[in-house]
């Protein structure tokens, strides 16, 4: 807060006002309902319904489907990551170093950014489709790729689908982060070592740690919830449910299955797991400003 | 010598790197320029037909979706309107809630702080059946305040502004204070223009963010009237050229819009991370 303010008793307000009422009415109440609906269990007339205390959550936790959809998304979030995260690294470096067609390179390498993981998802169906796909058609020479009934074929359609814009991502900020470093300390550091490769891994990276840092819990949230878009219009979950987010099945159980206490049960469990990834981004966020 | 080579794997690594991002796209666009019937026979395309105006104009103004009552240019308007809509109502709720939080002192500061930090931790995916049963006790189904409010109840750009704000001198407000300028001149003449590249940049992001929005207009319009273009990709029926159309013209304006405005998005992402 700032040493100087204005005093006054009700212009505060004034400004605060418009956002806290929006977020009263259009976050605050599904909330409190989210978490009335993970507490209480409906017949399936939806006539009644009755405080179930934890039966939701335990029936969640007896559920194999659940383990599914959290070993999927493990899986995925930590694949999407590392995928994402070292092409982008790669490329950023790379662009970093050239002197010619620097900006161009960036433009082009930064717009898939801009597209929607729904449109990716209906672009990687082309390109998996039985009677189209170019992909389909290589991945089925190499080894008799079907991703309607082998899961790991499923793993690599929604990978390779979930990856490819997100790489954009990654190469945006390792670039700022790159060109945040100083030119003295990597003259300096040249003179001191002449191998690129170690200076790197020594010199560079380290220092792109906060930026590297950053990118894993974005690509966590990305792969966590913005990826609803290109499951939906890829696998739907297929195999059987082998490619279910966590947020995608909640939606299914919720939507379509109309089990509105599962899914409450199901959402809480996942605002522990945001919770858990913001507190780590806020301690980084608050160390850098303690830092500046 | 040795630095020509390492320049030439540094280009090639690059150009590895546009044509993976590059082709994808190219091959729907050259696709999208044939007749389905060569698509269907063929397969798809690297280099382009002749059927590219047909196409794309069938594609605009023909009446598509499960009863035909919407064209793609429909689409685009709706999707338009909701996204400059969660785009300005965003930027204006959070540039006034973080002057009221930086600039003054607030009973309870701590607990309203509490209170819009919370909302970081719950995307609207996990709430979405109970704000879907709100906006219909609300009689905001298939509405463009149904499409726009949920989305736009976000605390994020309210911590940018925060951030920002907390970043301007003190000094400044002390020569305001001595002119006699009061809160909502101070805020209206001196803090927005500041904040003029941080507004900017913020704007693009939740319009791209809104545009592309896909599960929320999915629940929220049951009326064809109101699809946007994203959810409209997955429903809209079609010959396979015109869904390839479809699928290049959506990616248009958001792409035009990170393109042309990089610099600015950039730095705005810059300012505070």
């Amino acid at each position: 807060m700032k040493k100087v303010q204005f005093k006054s008793n009700y212009s505060q307000y004034f400004f605060l006002a418009p956002q806290l009422l929006i977020l009263l009415i259009f976050l605050y109440w599904p909330i409190i309902q989210t978490f009335k609906d993970a507490f209480t269990m409906q017949d399936a007339f939806g006539f009644g319904s009755q405080f179930a205390g934890f039966d939701n959550f335990l029936f969640i936790f007896s559920d194999p489907s659940y383990f599914t959809a959290f070993k999927f998304t493990i899986i995925y979030s930590f694949v999407i990551t590392l995928i994402t995260g070292s092409i982008g690294l790669l490329l950023a470096v790379q662009a970093n170093k050239v002197m010619h067609g620097k900006s161009a390179y960036k433009t082009l390498l930064i717009w898939p950014y801009a597209i929607a993981p729904a449109v990716v998802g209906v672009m990687a169906n082309y390109f998996f489709s039985e009677r189209y796909g170019l992909l389909h058609h290589l991945f089925n020479n190499l080894w008799g790729f079907n991703w309607y009934e082998n899961v790991f074929d499923a793993y690599i359609y929604v990978i390779i689908a979930g990856s490819w814009k997100q790489i954009s991502a990654n190469f945006i900020f390792f670039l700022a982060g790159l060109q945040a470093i100083q030119k003295t300390v990597i003259e300096a550091s040249i003179i001191d070592c002449k191998s690129n490769i170690r200076r790197f891994w020594t010199i560079t990276f380290p220092l792109l740690m906060p930026t590297t840092f950053f990118l894993i819990i974005i690509n966590i949230t990305y792969a966590f919830f913005d990826t609803f878009g290109i499951i939906d219009t890829t696998t739907i979950g297929a195999p059987g449910s082998e490619t279910k987010t966590l947020v995608y099945k909640a939606y299914i159980d919720g939507f379509k299955g109309l089990d509105l206490g599962s899914a409450g049960a199901q959402s809480i469990m996942m605002m522990i797991i945001v919770l858990v990834i913001t507190i780590f981004q806020f301690r980084y966020i608050e160390g850098k400003i303690h830092y500046n | 010598m040795t630095k020509y080579i390492s320049l030439t794997i540094n280009h090639f690594i690059l150009s590895i790197g546009l044509l993976v991002m590059i082709v994808p796209i190219w091959i729907i666009f050259a696709s999208s320029t044939h007749s389905s019937l060569f698509i269907n026979t063929n397969g798809l395309q690297f280099f382009l037909g002749d059927n590219f105006i047909e196409n794309y104009s069938r594609v605009l103004f023909k009446q598509s979706g499960f009863f035909n009552e919407i064209t793609a240019l429909k689409m685009f308007f709706n999707s338009f309107v909701m996204a400059t809509g969660i785009a300005t109502l965003s930027v204006v709720t959070s540039l006034m809630a973080a002057y009221g939080l930086v600039y003054f002192k607030v009973k309870y500061a701590t607990v309203i702080f509490w209170l819009i930090f919370i909302t970081l931790l719950v995307p609207l995916e996990l709430r979405i059946m109970p704000s879907y049963i709100v906006m219909s006790k609300l009689n905001l189904v298939n509405t463009f305040a149904g499409l726009i409010l949920p989305i736009s109840a976000s605390a994020i750009a309210t911590f940018f502004f925060r951030q920002f704000y907390k970043s301007i001198p003190d000094e400044l407000l002390e020569a305001a204070k001595l002119d006699g300028t009061n809160s909502l001149r101070f805020f209206i003449d001196f803090l927005i223009p500041l904040s003029k590249t941080m507004i900017a940049a913020v704007f693009i992001f939740m319009f791209v963010f809104g545009y592309n929005q896909y599960l929320w207009p999915l629940i929220m319009t049951t009326s064809e009237q109101y699809w946007t273009v994203v959810m409209g990709l997955k429903t809209m029926y079609g010959s396979i050229s015109d869904r390839f159309a479809f699928v290049i013209m959506s990616m248009i304006p958001p792409v035009i819009i990170i393109i042309f405005l990089q610099k600015l998005f950039i730095q705005g992402i810059f300012q505070n991370k």
